[in-house]
């Protein structure tokens, strides 16, 4: 028996770390997954992110082809470049799943989110409320004596900004759509 | 053909005319008119098992040795749930199998109604997919969809819901040939380019080795036989993992023997130097890779598989190739013989002397006992007592799964059921009914410790019903021998709950079965007692009791790299550091 003998204490590793063998840098990507709008698909698409520990930072998805009866779900996504690569071939072995772009690496996109805000204030609050949100090109969709419902549409970083701007002027409720996203061109 | 018949009767008709001639089931309240509906009619048989699990792993047993996808029928609720654990097991497996589970009324679905269950939620992770059918008219092309999904690609288990009522509505039958079987089609021949790219490879490598999995298995018969044709024409070395013994002989000249955590010295020095390692079918389990940043540091390497998700999900390939074995294995016999059957034969000649070294170490060498019957040697007589016998193997899981794989001899794909993904204590005696179900004349022989037995021994019933002769060969160390190994090595000798102070006698128990007992406690008597078992036109079981204390080696802990093994008892001592007993 002439096997290799380990000093006690030597280093170890767990079998179940996935090496990063293309670098350690987290990414964000947004996915287009177009599935079959079928009972159970988004059960189906979450589920594979829970069970298998990737995040969602963003997750939309309504029907966009009656005719066909197809979905389009946006995700937006976090995680170093393989664990990118697994989710993307994950997704694509689910049965009901027609295909899977990133539109961030597959050229310029668009990507457009729409919130809801609703501020509480009066006096010079309720004014500077009033004048940021031309600023941001945002709508009044509801106002009272003491309230507005702005809408604001942009990208998820304008819809950041702008929340940081209310904070102070009496921000009460946000409500946002998450993600849409489709690439630019033809 | 298209033509009105009620949901029970389309159910039935579809199986028949998906070609199936068993189907392993257990009755309820939610699938009495399936149940109905088999009643009268002679062309499907249905074995009715003991317990729900019993039926998916017989179904598993079924379909590893025939190749032929495995049929489940179970009611709602808690014949669902019941049917999980061997769902699991066939997902992490690529086991083709259809469950078909009855659902309460739905009418009624949603009002936590009496034995209802959300199974297609419950079962969603542990399906490759799954269907809750709401109308009558949309079954039958449900149950042929199920069936594609489940035989193409990379196989798996579907389950389709049935709810009562859609059982008794009447609807339109339509035949596979007519069904719209959706778009999921997965591509089963390789990228031209990829293989020829692997195919230069080959012709340059000085260290090649072949390493194969259950791909080369699922992909059919002809998949083997180009990988045999394929070794022999390179004469590069070759070693499967637990799930692809049988694909290329054990008789093999080529033959490393299995490697990963338990295999052998020689498949894992291979691994650990080769310059070129050729992944077919495999997909680098961690009981297969070890340490992540220490596997085959010096190796190119090719990945053949027919699931893209496989590809660089633990170990990055330089070569992938996506596609069904068989189809890729004949392309780069295709490729590599037209660009002149090329390989370096002097370096490779030179890379087999290395591997006889390590070959002569012996790794499998045990000390034998005349007082007491060695796991080891057991395996070893029965073994040279079936061998050339129309035999297949089932196991259970532990320290006797994996001796089995390392001293049975494997010749021939779908001889060897057993379960490796998941390692689901409990498989090997439904898998071995399943087994002989399918082939009632074969030799069946369930490879077994007394604690895995125990999970489902419910099913001796199922083998005597059937008359499945079925030979259920228990090791017998009272303990759980791998948990007791494992507890000696990384747990201070702190044997927690890893021995049974309470076995039935099992030859009283094979008796009050209606089987045959045979116990065995004296190496002398193992060969008479081995013949007295295969002699036997019947369900035997057989306690060989044997050592309790063997470890099962040689040993990749968890942690290592390939070319850290323990080789015997006399390496174990500290080896093992905190860092690595977090891992399984």
């Amino acid at each position: 028996m002439n096997a290799v003998k380990l000093k006690k204490g030597a280093s170890s590793f767990s079998a179940y770390d996935l090496k990063n063998f293309s670098g350690d840098t987290e990414e964000t990507h947004t996915l287009a997954v177009l599935v079959d709008n079928e009972a159970g698909v988004l059960a189906r698409v979450i589920g594979l992110f829970s069970g298998r520990g990737y995040n969602i930072e963003s997750l939309t998805v309504a029907e966009v082809d009656h005719e066909s009866n197809r979905s389009r779900i946006t995700i937006v996504t976090t995680g170093t470049p393989s664990v990118i690569e697994q989710i993307k071939a994950q997704l694509s072995r689910m049965v009901p799943v027609y295909d899977v772009h990133d539109l961030t690496v597959e050229g310029p996109s668009v990507e457009r989110e729409l919130a809801l805000f609703k501020v509480l204030g009066k006096g010079d609050k309720r004014l500077e409320a009033l004048r940021t949100a031309e600023i941001f090109r945002a709508r009044v969709v509801d106002s009272t004596l003491e309230s507005f419902v702005f809408e604001l549409t942009g990208t998820p970083e304008k819809i950041d900004a702008f929340a940081e701007m209310m904070q102070p002027l009496g921000l009460e409720e946000v409500a946002r759509t998450g993600v849409a996203a489709i690439a630019r061109g033809h | 053909m298209s033509r009105q018949m009620t949901g029970a009767d389309i159910v039935v008709q579809a199986l028949k005319d998906q070609g199936v001639d068993t189907v392993f089931g257990y009755p309820g309240g939610a699938v009495l008119p399936i149940y109905d509906a088999i009643f009268q009619q002679n062309d499907i048989r249905h074995i009715l098992v003991r317990h729900e699990q019993g039926a998916t792993h017989a179904a598993e047993g079924y379909a590893r040795s025939t190749g032929k996808p495995g049929v489940v029928i179970v009611t709602s609720g808690p014949g669902a749930t019941n049917a999980v654990t061997g769902l699991t097991d066939a997902l992490m497996d690529s086991i083709p199998m259809i469950v078909l589970s009855g659902q309460v009324p739905s009418f009624m679905i949603g009002s936590d109604a009496f034995q209802e269950a959300d199974t297609v939620g419950i079962t969603r992770p542990c399906t490759k997919h799954n269907w809750l059918v709401k109308d009558t008219e949309m079954l039958a092309e449900t149950i042929h969809e199920a069936f594609h999904v489940a035989t193409n690609g990379r196989p798996g288990p579907v389950l389709v819901d049935i709810p009562k009522d859609v059982q008794f509505a009447s609807g339109n039958y339509i035949s596979p040939a007519k069904a719209d079987l959706g778009h999921y089609q997965p591509r089963v021949k390789g990228d031209k380019d990829a293989i020829t790219a692997l195919v230069e490879l080959i012709e340059k490598a000085k260290k090649p080795v072949f390493y194969t999995g259950g791909g080369v298995i699922n992909s059919g018969k002809g998949a083997s036989q180009l990988l045999r044709e394929l070794v022999k024409a390179t004469n590069f070395p070759i070693t499967s993992t637990l799930m692809g013994l049988g694909a290329y002989p054990a008789s093999g000249d080529n033959w490393l023997g299995m490697l990963g955590m338990h295999g052998t010295y020689e498949a894992n020095l291979a691994m650990h130097d080769c310059d070129l390692m050729i992944c077919v079918g495999a997909r680098f389990d961690d009981r297969i890779t070890g340490r992540i940043d220490a596997f085959s540091p010096k190796s190119k390497k090719a990945h053949i598989d027919i699931d893209p998700s496989s590809i660089n999900k633990v170990i990055h390939v330089d070569v992938p190739i996506i596609g069904d074995v068989g189809h890729v294995l004949e392309d780069l016999l295709k490729i590599w013989k037209s660009r002149g059957r090329k390989t370096k034969t002097a370096d490779v000649k030179k890379w087999h002397a290395q591997i006889d070294q390590w070959r002569a170490v012996d790794c499998l060498a045990f000390k034998n006992s005349d007082k007491i019957i060695k796991p080891q040697y057991a395996l070893q007589r029965l073994e040279a007592l079936t061998k050339g016998m129309d035999r297949y193997i089932t196991t259970e899981v532990g320290q006797h799964q994996m001796w089995a794989a390392q001293y049975l001899g494997f010749e021939e794909p779908n001889r060897w059921m057993t379960s490796g993904g998941l390692g689901t204590m409990g498989y090997g005696l439904p898998a071995s009914v399943g087994t002989q179900i399918a082939h009632p004349d074969s030799l069946v022989i369930n490879i077994a410790g007394e604690a895995s037995w125990l999970m489902n021994m419910q099913e001796m019933g199922t083998a005597i019903q059937y008359r499945a002769p079925v030979k259920q060969f228990i090791l017998n160390n009272e303990r759980l021998g791998m948990v007791r190994q494992w507890q000696e090595l990384l747990h201070g000798e702190r044997y927690s709950h890893s021995w049974s102070e309470a076995l039935p006698d099992f030859v009283k128990l094979a008796e009050a079965f209606g089987g045959k007992g045979i116990r065995c406690t004296d190496p002398a008597d193992l060969d008479d007692a081995i013949m007295e078992m295969l002699n036997y036109d019947g369900p035997v079981i057989f306690d060989c009791r044997v050592e309790k204390h063997e470890n099962c080696f040689p040993m990749i802990p968890s942690g290592k790299a390939h070319n850290e093994m323990l080789m015997g008892e006399e390496d174990t001592q500290g080896v093992i550091d905190s860092g690595g007993a977090v891992l399984v």
